[in-house]
């Protein structure tokens, strides 16, 4: 009944292409986006803004970053935790050398360093793929890993070997570092998350989404039709590298205030491609999905059973943590392969015709 | 030009001037490739017959080692505990098979992939779950595995060598040949490389695919269980063992992943190119290489032979 595009007419092209042609969908986002905006900084409690939203918004962009190198170029890539430890490193390195640039953009600057390293490893995607291809990231990720640890000129030559985040302001409001409040970075971060959604979303919707996804239906054919092949792949792998890397400086600048090299391990890797793939490959709404299951779902289960006054061991809920993720992976892909974005498309048209069956 | 000589030169003079050195690195080489080897069998095995590329060989021979020790430490004699593993490996295949393999069969690569992402994570919270997370030792006496090392004199030195390599190595020829000789002289061994050519002909010729791939799993959880008891003699049985599975990718990409020889080839040359570099070429670049020394080989043969050394030919077609 609420969700019906009956009577909504299109009557210029423009208006047929859009990304959200329906009236009910665009008020939606409208209140999403008032949600996110008001309401939470407002009357949301510290404890949600600083561990739960900022982290679920900067886990979101890395997830849309390595959407569009797996589910919208097919290239599947296990070096994302290394790309996210590019852009963190790059943006500590950049502000310590020019403290005097704005910091807003040193982390969105630190995305091209992120990306320039992902064209770099992208380069073997031309000769191989596959699983093949995704064993050729992990050398990425092994030797950047190493980087950080071995490489006293990552960090600045610091004894303790991990990265410090000094505080930096903006309009005389700090951002960064231990003086900043939750809510000022929490409006940092959504503001770098709605502006590159909406820039990724304009890409794969454009000519380059749709060269990306034929070379992802069958890079050969894609070949014949006139895609240049090295060109489009490369693309992709500074795309997403670039997306990774500002979300690896917001995850170490605005969320840890601070970082050891351990943080960029391959576990990292893995926990934001269970993202794209519990999300939904292809989708950028699979990837909030996606985010935002997998990292509030360790939450869920570490607070929830001592609220319903189940006595466990610590030790022992880590234990179950781990069983009951692994069984809700499984579970997840038996029970719709496709990803949450999925399941979420076939409950909006269930929606369309509601109440009557089809 | 310094830089040139240390990278070029130096090393090879080294080699030359201390060669029982040499000899000791590469068979401590050779050993950690074996290791590589045996993993990276069980990955084959099960690439082949089921296209899964299974994540969870790691956590695999964790579990099967972690089991062996746990029986004992409850009391249960070693050989008695190494049939019980053994038996509580191919309950594991058979489980895999019915609650993941099944109900996803025909889903895309990747996501049998993520479910043995899944698995890996299950059996991580399991094992430790049931038997603790502390790091156990080996049983490696009690199975009867020798200890102790023996010098031998050559090259103008002296090359230490542990027995327990020596049984390592023996037990790993033992086991290929094992499985070569069920590949191609049993029935059921006929059937298996039926469904690795292909699974529908197979299928179309009334072979099980479901039976097969208990089978198959249950071979890689054996496979999985000795590379367990041999790694657990060498270091312990912790869970920090499931990194030699990140160990083992770069081997299976090199060998090709749908060839045995090329799995053991490709683990020996990653395991010796890999104490080499570390030994002769790691102190230049601070040391710890050996992270990510084999991905690096592993892409330069990559780059010259895209399926790998043993690797089927890609053909595509549109």
């Amino acid at each position: 009944m609420l969700y019906r595009e009956a009577g909504q007419f299109k009557t210029n092209y423009a208006a047929d292409v859009a990304v959200f042609p329906i009236l009910q969908d665009r008020i939606g986002l409208a209140v999403i986006l008032f949600i996110a905006a008001v309401i939470i900084p407002w009357f949301g409690s510290s404890f949600l803004i600083q561990a739960i939203m900022i982290p679920f918004l900067i886990f979101s962009l890395a997830a849309i970053g390595l959407n569009l190198l797996t589910g919208y170029t097919g290239l599947l890539s296990l070096g994302t935790g290394a790309f996210m430890g590019v852009g963190a490193y790059a943006c500590y390195k950049l502000t310590t050398h020019f403290p005097n640039v704005n910091i807003i953009i040193w982390i969105a600057a630190s995305g091209f360093f992120s990306a320039a390293i992902g064209v770099l490893f992208g380069l073997p995607s031309l000769r191989i793929k596959g699983f093949y291809l995704a064993v050729a990231t992990l050398a990425a990720q092994f030797f950047l890993s190493w980087c950080f640890i071995r490489q006293p000129w990552f960090y600045n030559y610091n004894v303790s070997g991990a990265i410090e985040v000094p505080t930096r302001s903006l309009f005389g409001v700090p951002i960064t570092g231990a003086t900043a409040t939750d809510t000022t970075r929490y409006f940092v971060v959504l503001g770098f998350v709605v502006v590159m959604t909406w820039a990724a979303s304009n890409l794969v919707h454009g000519r380059i989404g749709r060269m990306w996804m034929a070379v992802r239906d069958m890079d050969l054919a894609a070949e014949l039709t006139g895609i240049r092949l090295l060109p489009t792949k490369l693309l992709a792998f500074a795309t997403s590298s670039f997306y990774c890397g500002v979300a690896g400086a917001l995850l170490v600048f605005l969320w840890y205030g601070g970082a050891e090299p351990a943080v960029f391990d391959v576990n990292l890797s893995f926990f934001i491609l269970f993202m794209v793939i519990i999300g939904g490959l292809g989708s950028l709404t699979g990837s909030f999905f996606g985010a935002a299951l997998i990292f509030i779902m360790p939450i869920v289960l570490r607070y929830v059973p001592p609220k319903l006054g189940i006595p466990i061991h610590p030790a022992t809920v880590e234990h179950i943590q781990y069983m009951v993720i692994g069984a809700l992976i499984i579970l997840f892909l038996i029970a719709e392969p496709a990803g949450l974005a999925r399941l979420w498309q076939i409950g909006k048209q269930k929606l369309r015709v509601w109440p009557f069956p089809y | 030009m310094d830089l040139l000589y240390k990278i070029f030169v130096d090393p090879f003079l080294q080699m030359g001037t201390a060669p029982d050195l040499l000899v000791q690195t590469l068979w401590e080489g050779l050993v950690a490739g074996v290791l590589y080897s045996l993993i990276a069998l069980g990955f084959v095995l099960i690439f082949k017959a089921s296209g899964v590329f299974n994540f969870a060989q790691g956590i695999m021979v964790v579990f099967a080692a972690l089991t062996l020790v746990g029986l004992h430490e409850h009391g249960v004699p070693a050989y008695l505990a190494l049939a019980l593993t053994i038996a509580v490996m191919f309950c594991l295949a058979f489980a895999v098979e019915r609650l993941i393999l099944r109900p996803l069969v025909n889903q895309p690569d990747i996501i049998l992939f993520m479910a043995t992402f899944g698995l890996t994570y299950f059996l991580i919270g399991f094992g430790e779950l049931i038997f603790g997370g502390e790091t156990k030792i080996m049983i490696a006496n009690q199975l009867g595995l020798p200890r102790g090392a023996i010098d031998l004199k050559m090259a103008g030195g002296f090359v230490s060598i542990q027995k327990i390599d020596i049984a390592a190595a023996i037990i790993a020829s033992l086991m290929v040949a094992g499985l070569a000789i069920f590949f191609q002289r049993t029935r059921i061994g006929r059937a298996l490389r039926a469904v690795a050519d292909s699974h529908r002909a197979a299928l179309s010729v009334g072979i099980s695919l479901e039976q097969i791939w208990v089978i198959v799993w249950f071979a890689a959880g054996l496979v999985a269980l000795t590379t367990g008891i041999m790694w657990g003699a060498r270091s312990d049985v912790s869970f920090a063992l499931d990194v030699i599975a990140l160990k083992a990718l770069p081997v299976l990409i090199l060998g090709g992943l749908t060839s045995i020889p090329g799995a053991i080839v490709g683990g020996l040359i990653i395991g010796v190119g890999e104490k080499l570099g570390e030994f002769y070429w790691g102190p230049l670049m601070g040391s710890g290489i050996e992270s990510w020394f084999a991905y690096v080989i592993a892409l330069i043969f990559l780059l010259f032979r895209p399926q790998g050394l043993f690797g089927e030919r890609i053909i595509e077609r549109i």
